[in-house]
């Protein structure tokens, strides 16, 4: 880089662009250099640190956060996009100080060793919960096939997304009589 | 050492019982907290100016206009940090940020911290670097070839880091009166761990200590206790000044376990500048911190009985090191020392060369040098079988080591449960009904065909030697009884996902009888935590749990004398039990833990025990023995189906059997869990991953560079290529582990590369005697095999290579005590504390140039 594009990446970076938007269910603003992707806002301006990232460039899936819903990789997506947005992080997952069914069936069946991957497994399992309740292990298999995971070999990860598809059904079921 | 290993599963508290791990809810709630997740109040960044030839002398540094840029804070050269460091103490060869010269593309040079990373990376574009290349030498065949100029002014000769030769009796008698010998040349390319997490670390200065400071640094390291000793010697510091925390790991494999450059080089900021610096490596550069897979060559001489008894065996190792030393010495032993823990080698050669090349440094990946000769000798066994007409699991049966019992290298086996693992994948499998015979597809077929290869291995549970020389324990337990009945568990192992902050929290409960909530462990911290020498050897269950089991055994003897008194009943019949002690022969009488804990400090005032753990003393005595001997090998065993296109070679697996004689399942689905993730790592280097090079057109520099720096490039399975694993867990407690625990974490990954090997060679007759078997491979030897050639893919050659005078040590049944006959005193041989070990690269002090 010349030392002129230097100042120029340096003006821009001080330049500082506001965004309003949904996180967690909470209506935040905030203000940020406008090169910012999701993942940085995310994670230094909102200090939202599990979000995770392996390479910020669209590869490993590490950093998958739900936009209005679905899974998209927070280190691709520009935060000046999501004006608006509705965003959900890992954090934003509990129902108060319960885990959630996909989370406790993490830590129940081993699908969480080093648990960097985690966040993103888990926010994309739910994205294909909450679209599939009953969701086959094939579908299962494809939803999550974005997020490297490097320490589990994914099968606990299935089984606790079925666990969890089970656990989930049946308290729609208790909510229903 | 440990409590018991007898016992049944229901007589234990929480041994062998499913539980949720003590580190789980934080790791899927986000709040587990990795090193690049932490910011300190003043934080500066840092990046790294990395070196774009691989291997040139550095003329000069010019660093004003990058000096003078937005937001920069300090420059750092070579000449800022000039001693040297590295893992071994026989190889210290790697300088923070290179001062002569460079020797790979990716070795750093310079270091910029900045305000933010953003104006940091400006930097770097500032700062020129007038470079004058050199040869490169790109594999270990060319480093044979060309000694000069050598990457290195140390090691055995020219490029060559390290030979080493031993011949364990009359090997080539054995061979002579063999009445077959088998000789095949194998290929396993290297690999890398790619922990999703990528290397970062911060480093801060507490000033309330005095005018220096106290250095704290946080990282991403599976031996915080090496990167203690690394920080203190390159940085000239006091080591009771320096504390190292080893952050929860994003996945290691040993891609953590040295200490790193960018360690170093943010602790000589912090320190310079007073503010806390952090460095978060790109993808592309935890690519170039690589110290992955060795790249093997491998030369396998194996002669056998007709009824396919091993009588003697010769094995030649090349390996392609790397730029550096890092762990490459033990890396090269390695490559020879586990082969004869798992069938009886009555004699046994080896021979092993490390070169230097101008890559990114390889070092320990998951199974440590040992994975490259499994997959050559199982592949071999399964030649012979077809050879010799046997069945490839009767064929092991017969010839398995016995339990306790020492081998030609005096390696010493405990338990042993290959047998029953190899049973268990043959039945569960139906190895022996359904594999389809290794022939060839008839012309003209098209229709995928199925086939099943079996494959065992071995792995250590922790390297019997410390990496540097000393007489301590390997690992320590140090614990807390407060009046509210928790008990604080300080231990320097360190959590890098495997589960040992669980397995430390059940060691103290089961014994003390509590709950694993009662228990707060607090690991990998060097000011406050007794040393544990780290995550890496598959040690830590094995070491720190028997540590902890002697500590809390220390602590139970406290509280129990106390309530013993109290209630007028001997200690022996008190149980522990349930967060309650119970007088064994009337359960009326019976103490809440908590009380009991009151009553004992009230005793004995406050309450605190150690443990701690050193293995066994190894009968390999010879000079190299060092590195093979463990407390007690585990033992796996898989059969793989795989079905494969008779036409393109392409191939899916379909399934995989896999039996591990774990001594003891201390939580059945993280040991599972371990299982699983090896075999996936495992069919990752078969079917995928490998670290390769290229060199760029002679316009573009020449230079020799990473073929794939990137994870989209770098193939690694994903969910969609993981197949059903059905895991068998073989327990047989093993009376040196805990509990009668055995290692997990690596040895399960060894079988997968072979026997995915030995499946295609039942499916459609041909052999890929290289990792990773890819379909091209296939399809290249389907082809050859249609053209009258040998239906195989692989090397035919072993270069010459001048070994050293083989070490002569006679096996145990030949009368051999474990030394060697031609050996030098070991009084001479030992590098003691302050000598001046053979790999200390020059301190090149900055008066030269700046
Ligand atoms: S960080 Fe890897 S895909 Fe976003
Ligand atoms: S749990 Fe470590 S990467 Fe998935």
């Amino acid at each position: 880089m010349t030392s002129a594009l230097a100042e120029g990446y340096t003006a821009t970076m001080n330049r500082h662009a506001t965004l309003s938007l949904k996180v967690n269910g909470d209506e935040r603003e905030v203000a940020f250099a406008p090169h910012k992707t999701l993942l940085e806002v995310l994670r230094e301006d909102l200090a939202l640190t599990g979000t995770k990232h392996g390479c910020e460039l669209g590869e490993c899936g590490a950093c998958a956060v739900l936009v209005d819903g679905r899974p998209v990789l927070s280190c691709l997506m520009l935060a000046l996009e999501c004006e608006g947005a509705d965003v959900r992080t890992i954090e934003g997952m509990q129902e108060g100080a319960q885990l959630h069914p996909l989370q406790a069936a993490f830590a129940d069946l081993g699908a969480a060793q080093c648990g960097y991957c985690t966040p993103a497994m888990l926010l994309t399992a739910k994205a294909l919960l909450d679209d599939k309740p009953s969701a086959t292990r094939d579908e299962i298999r494809a939803s999550l096939s974005g997020v490297l995971c490097r320490c589990t070999g994914y099968l606990q990860i299935f089984d606790a997304v079925e666990r969890a598809a089970r656990i989930l059904a049946a308290r729609d079921r208790e909510d229903h009589v | 050492m440990s409590d018991n290993p007898d016992k049944k599963v229901d007589e234990f508290n929480l041994v062998g019982k499913a539980r949720r791990r003590v580190d789980a809810r934080a790791k899927v709630t986000g709040q587990a907290r990795f090193a690049d997740d932490l910011v300190l109040p003043r934080m500066l960044h840092c990046k790294l100016l990395r070196s774009r030839l691989p291997h040139a002398k550095i003329k000069s540094v010019t660093t004003d206009k990058a000096r003078a840029a937005a937001g920069v804070r300090l420059i750092l050269t070579g000449y800022d940090t000039p001693v040297p460091y590295g893992i071994l103490p026989v190889s210290h060869d790697e300088h923070p940020l290179c001062t002569d010269k460079v020797r790979f593309v990716g070795d750093p040079i310079a270091a910029v911290i900045a305000d933010s990373e953003e104006e940091a990376t400006a930097a770097l574009d500032l700062i020129h670097v007038d470079l004058e290349p050199l040869t490169t030498i790109s594999d270990a065949e060319e480093a044979l070839r060309i000694p000069e100029p050598r990457i290195h002014d140390y090691g055995d000769e020219g490029n060559l880091h390290k030979k080493v030769a031993f011949d364990f009796g009359d090997v080539d008698e054995a061979l002579r009166n063999s009445e077959r010998v088998f000789e095949d040349v194998f290929f396993y390319e290297g690999n890398t761990h790619l922990a999703i997490e990528q290397h970062a670390t911060l480093a801060a200065i507490d000033d309330a200590a005095g005018p220096d400071g106290r250095l704290t640094v946080w990282s991403s390291t599976q031996t915080p206790h090496y990167l203690h000793r690394a920080l203190a010697k390159a940085l000239e510091l006091d080591p009771a000044r320096v504390r190292v925390v080893a952050i929860a790991n994003g996945g290691g494999f040993g891609g953590k376990s040295d200490p790193f450059n960018h360690e170093i080089v943010v602790a000589k900021a912090a320190l310079m500048l007073g503010r806390p610096v952090k460095i978060c490596l790109t993808r592309e550069e935890v690519f170039y911190c690589h110290r992955g897979r060795h790249p093997v060559l491998m030369k396998l001489r194996t002669g056998v009985s007709l009824d396919g008894k091993i009588k003697g065996m010769e094995l030649q190792t090349l390996l392609d090191g790397g730029a550096y030393g890092s762990y490459g010495v033990a890396s090269t032993f390695y490559t020879g020392a586990l082969q004869t823990v798992t069938y009886k080698v009555p004699r046994y050669r080896f021979q092993g060369c490390r070169a230097f090349t101008n890559k990114p440094p390889c070092g320990p990946k998951r199974g440590h040098g040992t994975p490259q000769p499994r997959f050559g000798l199982e592949v071999q066994l399964d030649k012979i079988a077809t050879a010799l007409k046997l069945d490839p699991a009767d064929l092991r049966l017969q010839q398995l080591v016995e339990p306790r019992s020492l081998t030609a290298n005096y390696m010493s086996v405990e338990t042993i449960g290959l047998g029953e693992c190899i049973r268990r994948v043959v039945d569960g499998s139906g190895f022996r009904a359904r594999r389809s015979g290794g022939k060839l597809p008839t012309p003209g077929d098209i229709a995928p065909v199925r086939g099943l290869g079996l494959a065992c291995s071995s792995y250590l549970s922790g390297a019997g030697l410390p990496i540097y020389w000393n007489d301590l324990p390997q690992s320590g337990v140090q614990l807390q009884l407060d009046r509210s009945g928790r008990v604080t568990a300080f231990c320097g192992a360190t959590e890098i996902g495997q589960g040992s902050d669980d397995v430390l929290a059940l060691c103290v409960a089961e014994i003390l009888g509590i709950e694993i909530a009662d228990i707060k462990v607090l690991t990998g911290d060097t000011d406050l935590t007794p040393v544990d020498l780290g995550s890496y050897s598959s040690r830590v269950t094995l070491m720190m749990g028997n540590a902890a089991i002697e500590a809390a055994t220390r602590a139970r003897d406290l509280v129990a004398k106390a309530v013993s008194d109290k209630m007028g009943v001997p200690v022996e019949k008190l149980r522990f039990a349930e967060r309650r002690v119970t007088f064994i022969d009337d359960p009326a009488r019976v103490m809440s833990w908590q009380d009991a804990v009151i009553l004992a400090e009230a005793k004995h005032g406050t309450l605190g025990t150690t443990g701690s753990y050193k293995p066994p003393r190894s009968a390999a005595k010879y000079k190299g023995g060092g590195v093979g001997p463990t407390p007690t090998y585990s033992y796996s065993a898989a059969v793989v189906e795989v079905e494969v296109d008779p036409v393109t070679g392409w191939y899916d697996v379909i399934k995989v059997w896999i039996g591990h004689d774990i001594g003891r399942a201390l939580n059945p689905p993280l040991t599972e869990g371990q299982v699983i993730g090896s075999v996936y790592m495992g069919l990752g280097e078969a079917l995928m991953e490998e670290s390769t090079f290229r060199r760029l057109p002679p316009k573009l520099s020449g230079a020799l560079v990473h073929k794939f720096p990137s994870m989209l490039e770098y193939k690694s399975p994903s969910t969609m290529e993981m197949p059903p694993v059905e895991v068998f867990l073989v327990e047989d407690p093993d009376s040196r582990g805990p509990f009668g625990a055995k290692e997990v974490g690596q040895g399960p990954l060894l079988p997968m590369m072979p026997a995915i090997a030995n499946a295609i060679f039942d499916a459609v007759g041909v052999r890929v005697d290289e990792v990773p078997i890819t379909a091209e491979k296939i399809a290249r030897a389907l082809d050859a095999a249609t053209k009258g050639r040998p239906a195989r893919v692989g090397p035919t050659k072993f270069p010459a290579v001048a070994w050293p005078e083989a070490l002569k040590i006679a096996p145990p049944w030949e009368g051999g005590d474990g030394t060697a006959s031609n050996d030098r005193p070991k009084k001479e041989r030992m590098a003691r504390p302050g000598e001046v070990p053979i790999g200390d690269a020059p301190i090149i002090r900055p008066e030269v140039r700046r």
